[in-house]
This record gives C-alpha cells, sequence and structure tokens, in this order.
C-alpha cells in the first residue's frame, strides 16, 4: 500500500515535490513521446495517403484506399492467418510445456541449480542466432534432423522443412517452443515456489491422488503468474518477425502480418499499405490486450499503487 | 524399488530437459569447427577441428565492426534509458502526485506496441533528423522497448525501499535530485545492474530497426549481419562462418545469464508478473 498519500491540505513542501517529480518525470515523458506517441500516430496517419517510402511528406490523403487494398489481398489473409495460427498454436504449446519443466525443476534434486542454468540457454540465445541454427539442423540436404529421422527409418526421403509449404510454419513454430518455453518455465517455477506447503500436507494426509491434487490445488495457486506469462507470450508472438524473417524469408506459406507490413513498406517502398497493416495490427494487440484486461481481472493498476 | 523407478524417471526427464535446450548450441559449437566437405556430414562430436571459420569471420567481412557497434549501441541505450528511468522511477515510486496511475499505465501500453506498428513513422523521424544509417539512431529508436521496460522495474524496486531514509534526508534538507542520487542510487545499485544487463541484452538482440535503418555493412550490428551472411554463390549459405560467428555473439551473453541468472529472473519476475 502507498502510504505517503498528500494531506487534504497540501503543505509547500508536498507541492515542491509534486513540482520535482513532474521535473524528474518529464524527460523520459519527452523521449518516449518522440520515440513512441510521435511515430504512431505519423504510422497511422500514412495509412491513409499514398506515401511512398522515398518522400513522405508529400503524401497525399487518399482515405480508405490502402484498407480496400489489404482487404482484397489474398496474401494479407494469408498473413493474418498465419498470425493468428503460430500465436495460438506456440502459446498452447509453450503453456503445457513450460509448465512441465517447471514442475520437473521444482522437485528437489542434486544438481538442480544446472538444469535451471541449462534451461535458461535457449532463452540468452538471440533469436536471429537461433534461427540460424535451426535453419541449418533443418537443411534438407545436410541437416541433422533428416539424417537422425532417415537413420531411425521414420521417413523414407529428406524433408525439405523450411521450404515445403505444408511444413514450414510448423518449422517455425518448433523453433519458437525450443526458444521461449524456458522464459515460460522459469516464471511459472517462481510462482511454484510461493506456493504455501500446508496445502499439500493436507492433501497427502487425505491420499488424495496427485493428478487430482494438481488440477484442484497446484493450478489454481499458480494462475495468476501463469495467465500473466500466457497474456506477455500472445503478445510476444503476434507480432513475431525475426524468426520467420530469417527461417523462411519472404515465403507466403509463413508470412507474419509484421513480415507483411514491413514487406510492403521497405521491399516494395508502399508506405500507404504497409502502414495500414501495421495499424491493424496495432489494433489487433490493443484488442487483444484490453480483453485480456478484462476477461482475467488482472488489476493492472496495482502495480501502481 | 518404487522410490529407485521414481528417482531414475526423474533423472531422465531432468536429462531430457537439458539435452533438449543445450543440444542445439551444441551442434552450432561442433559445426563452426568444420570446415570444407566435413560441413556436409553430420557429427555429433568434432572430427579433425579448426578454427579456421572463426578466423574466416573476421577477414571476409566487417564483423570485428559489427560488434563493436553492437556494443556501442546498446551501452548507449542502458545508459540514457537507466538515467532517464532512475530519476522517473523516483517520481512515479516515491511522489503521489496526480495522474501517476495514468502515466503508469500509458507506459506499460508503450511496451505492448508491436514494433512494427512505428516503423513507418520512425523510418521518417529517424530520417528527418538526419540519423539514418547510424548507430546514434539505432540507440534512439531502442528507447521505444527499454524506457517502459525500465521504468518499471526500476519503479517496482524503488518503492519496497524504506521511507525513513528518504525522510532522514528530507530532514537533513536534502532535495529530490540529493536523495536519488546519495540516498537511493547506492542502494539501487543490484536492481540497476539487472535491469540494465536485460535492457543490454535486449538492445543487443534487436534486428528489426537494425535492419531497416542501417544501409551500409560498416554500420551494421551483429544480428543484422549474421542474418545476411552470404557466400560466393547466391544458393549456398557459408554455414561454416554464419555458425562461427553465432557463437561468438553467443557466447558472451550465456556468459552473462549463468552469472546473473539470480538476478535475471528476478527482474523477469518484477517485470513481468507485476505487470
Amino acid at each position: 500500500m502507498w502510504s505517503s498519500e498528500p494531506p487534504a491540505a497540501a503543505s509547500p513542501l508536498t507541492r515542491a515535490r509534486v513540482r520535482a517529480a513532474w521535473a524528474f518525470v518529464t524527460p523520459m515523458l519527452a523521449v518516449l513521446a518522440l520515440v513512441a506517441g510521435w511515430p504512431l500516430l505519423r504510422t497511422v496517419w500514412l495509412g491513409f495517403t499514398d506515401a511512398e517510402l522515398a518522400g513522405m511528406g508529400d503524401a497525399t490523403w487518399v482515405g480508405l484506399d490502402n484498407y480496400r487494398i489489404l482487404v482484397g489481398d489474398g496474401t494479407w489473409w494469408r498473413a493474418v492467418g498465419n498470425t493468428v495460427w503460430f500465436t495460438v498454436v506456440s502459446v498452447a504449446l509453450e503453456t503445457v510445456l513450460g509448465l512441465a519443466i517447471a514442475l520437473v525443476l521444482a522437485a528437489p534434486f542434486p544438481g538442480r541449480g544446472l538444469a535451471r542454468a541449462a534451461v535458461l540457454v535457449p532463452w540468452a540465445i538471440p533469436t536471429i542466432v537461433s534461427a540460424k541454427m535451426w535453419g541449418w539442423m533443418l537443411h534438407d540436404q545436410f541437416g541433422l534432423i533428416n539424417d537422425a529421422l532417415l537413420g531411425l527409418g521414420l521417413i523414407a526421403e529428406p524433408v525439405a522443412w523450411t521450404a515445403d509449404p505444408d511444413l514450414a510454419l510448423w518449422a517455425v513454430i518448433a523453433v519458437d517452443v525450443w526458444k521461449t518455453t524456458p522464459f515460460m518455465a522459469l516464471l511459472l517455477l517462481a510462482a511454484l515456489q510461493m506456493r504455501p506447503r500446508e496445502c499439500y500436507e493436507a492433501a497427502r494426509v487425505d491420499g488424495i491422488h496427485p493428478v487430482v491434487v494438481f488440477f484442484r490445488v497446484t493450478l489454481p495457486l499458480i494462475r495468476p503468474a501463469l495467465v500473466v506469462a500466457v497474456v506477455f507470450r500472445a503478445l510476444d508472438a503476434l507480432r513475431v518477425f525475426d524468426l520467420i524473417y530469417v527461417l523462411t524469408s519472404n515465403s507466403e506459406a509463413t508470412m507474419s502480418m509484421s513480415v507483411y507490413a514491413r514487406q510492403q513498406l521497405i521491399d516494395f517502398q508502399d508506405a500507404g499499405v504497409g502502414s495500414a497493416a501495421a495499424t491493424l495490427l496495432f489494433l489487433v494487440v490493443a484488442v487483444f490486450t484490453v480483453i485480456t484486461i478484462m476477461a482475467g481481472r488482472l488489476d493492472i493498476t496495482e502495480g501502481a499503487r | 524399488m518404487r522410490r529407485t523407478a521414481a528417482r531414475l524417471g526423474l533423472w531422465l526427464l531432468v536429462a531430457a530437459i537439458v539435452v533438449f535446450a543445450v543440444f542445439p548450441f551444441y551442434y552450432a559449437v561442433v559445426t563452426s569447427l568444420k570446415t570444407g566437405s566435413g560441413l556436409f556430414r553430420v557429427d555429433y562430436w568434432p572430427i579433425d577441428a579448426t578454427l579456421a571459420n572463426y578466423l574466416a569471420v573476421f577477414r571476409e567481412q566487417p564483423f570485428g565492426r559489427n560488434i563493436l557497434n553492437s556494443m556501442g549501441v546498446a551501452a548507449l541505450t542502458v545508459a540514457v534509458s537507466l538515467a532517464l528511468a532512475l530519476a522517473a522511477a523516483y517520481a512515479c515510486a516515491r511522489v503521489a502526485f496526480r495522474g501517476r496511475g495514468l502515466l503508469l499505465m500509458s507506459i506499460l501500453s508503450v511496451s505492448m506496441f508491436p514494433q512494427v506498428a512505428v516503423l513507418s513513422g520512425m523510418f521518417e523521424l529517424i530520417r528527418g533528423l538526419g540519423l539514418y544509417n547510424s548507430l546514434p539512431g539505432l540507440a534512439l529508436s531502442y528507447m521505444i522497448f527499454t524506457l517502459p521496460f525500465t521504468v518499471w522495474v526500476l519503479t517496482t524496486f524503488m518503492r519496497e525501499l524504506p521511507k525513513e531514509l528518504e525522510e532522514a534526508a528530507i530532514v537533513d534538507g536534502a532535495g529530490p535530485w540529493t536523495v536519488v542520487t546519495r540516498v537511493f542510487l547506492p542502494l539501487l545499485a543490484p536492481a540497476l545492474a539487472a535491469t540494465g544487463l536485460l535492457a543490454f541484452i535486449a538492445a543487443w538482440n534487436e534486428f528489426l530497426f537494425a535492419l531497416t535503418f542501417t544501409l551500409s555493412n560498416e554500420q551494421r550490428t551483429v544480428p543484422v549481419a549474421i542474418a545476411l551472411m552470404s557466400g560466393a554463390s547466391r544458393h549456398e549459405l557459408p554455414w561454416g562462418n554464419i555458425m562461427a560467428a553465432s557463437v561468438i555473439v553467443t557466447v558472451p551473453l550465456i556468459a552473462l545469464v549463468l552469472v546473473f541468472q539470480r538476478r535475471i529472473v528476478a527482474g523477469l519476475a518484477a517485470g513481468a508478473v507485476k505487470g
């Protein structure tokens, strides 16, 4: 709880403090307005113009034309579908796997510190590097994955994991799961370690089956941390760019909304359509954020008190 | 008997988790030590290990320069965001002023921005300021994701500090500036280190802005340099060089993360769970 709320009649000292507070906040706010507020407003505006990348200054207003182009573009809808599918599947897999890993690492065993450190390795590796590493392991001719699967007799001939349109998105999902499950596992592990012991002792005395204990005791106890972790991961997944751009470049089979927007903006120099696509992605993320805050009753202002 | 079986099962699970986490990086190291036709053969441990790729990376392209660029941009980003965030966090954590809740909400909502959502506006801004294809331009754009995060985490940490310290300093006639720099700063050193480290890693790894706002190989940061590495022919990538470069930039990160493991988890938890 915040303990030094200002008294009803503000003393000169309090007023001086409030003035100082604003002076302390202003530089940060000015920078944030410059690098976040202004570019966002410009992007929204450019989405209603025929702007080209070179010379965005002489853009003229074209109303909803860019949005009409998007609605009629199959590639855009493919990108929307890919983004949603990627988000749902990868976050679901990461949650289940992350929870499983967290439960294992919560058990006491010698060398637990080392195991936890090992789990942090994928998180520490830059996304670009992990995309390249997996691109090499998934290589159709010389890759380790094909070699191992052929050796085990699971496939009859090498598979083009990142080039086959039916498999490429699954390859992207697999790499993302490898890269971000540790983050999930560690957040959940932190929550698991704050569980009160008493609930479990009571359950053990009553001889309740461990699976029942998991669903009736463990899950409800870590629910708040679980919801936050899932929301954060989902927000991250919706804006995915690096991994897809490096693993499969501009392939339509895996293109996300971010990749589409950047391709329009930079490769096709069409700042109008690119900005409109970026604005739509922003709206999707904003709506998702508002819905989860309301549905999960995530009290964000809790942190502000 | 059952206990031994359970113990064995736990060990197998742990081993599987560790292999799953570490093997891809191990395989990158093995690949980085191979050249020529060795690259086209799958080996599970180094055979005929050579450091040729590590030398080639620096000889065939300005990779040393790319590393310095990444360090410079990340250091500048961290220094400026920590300075701005420390001042702002003091105000947000210790002073009850009108609009504080709204302020923290807007800072948090900025951290949800997809980077692409500001890409065209940021491109125009960077060009307008004459910072296109320059390192300060990159550092400026990185503020969009380091500032909200550092303000948020430092506010969380600063709220925990005892009120008496500040009151004693005020009684002694210290102004807010003195309170922050002389009283709080030393106490916050561990928090600043953890926050700074996370911001450094975020800036070091950033790809989209670095790809879009730089043009020449000499101005590129490490992730862009690795992503755009190409060989003599367009169709065959120099995998040995790419893996060597990947290992070079990843080893320091892994070392940092292992050393600061506890603090990083605490920082992530403060940033995420309380958000």
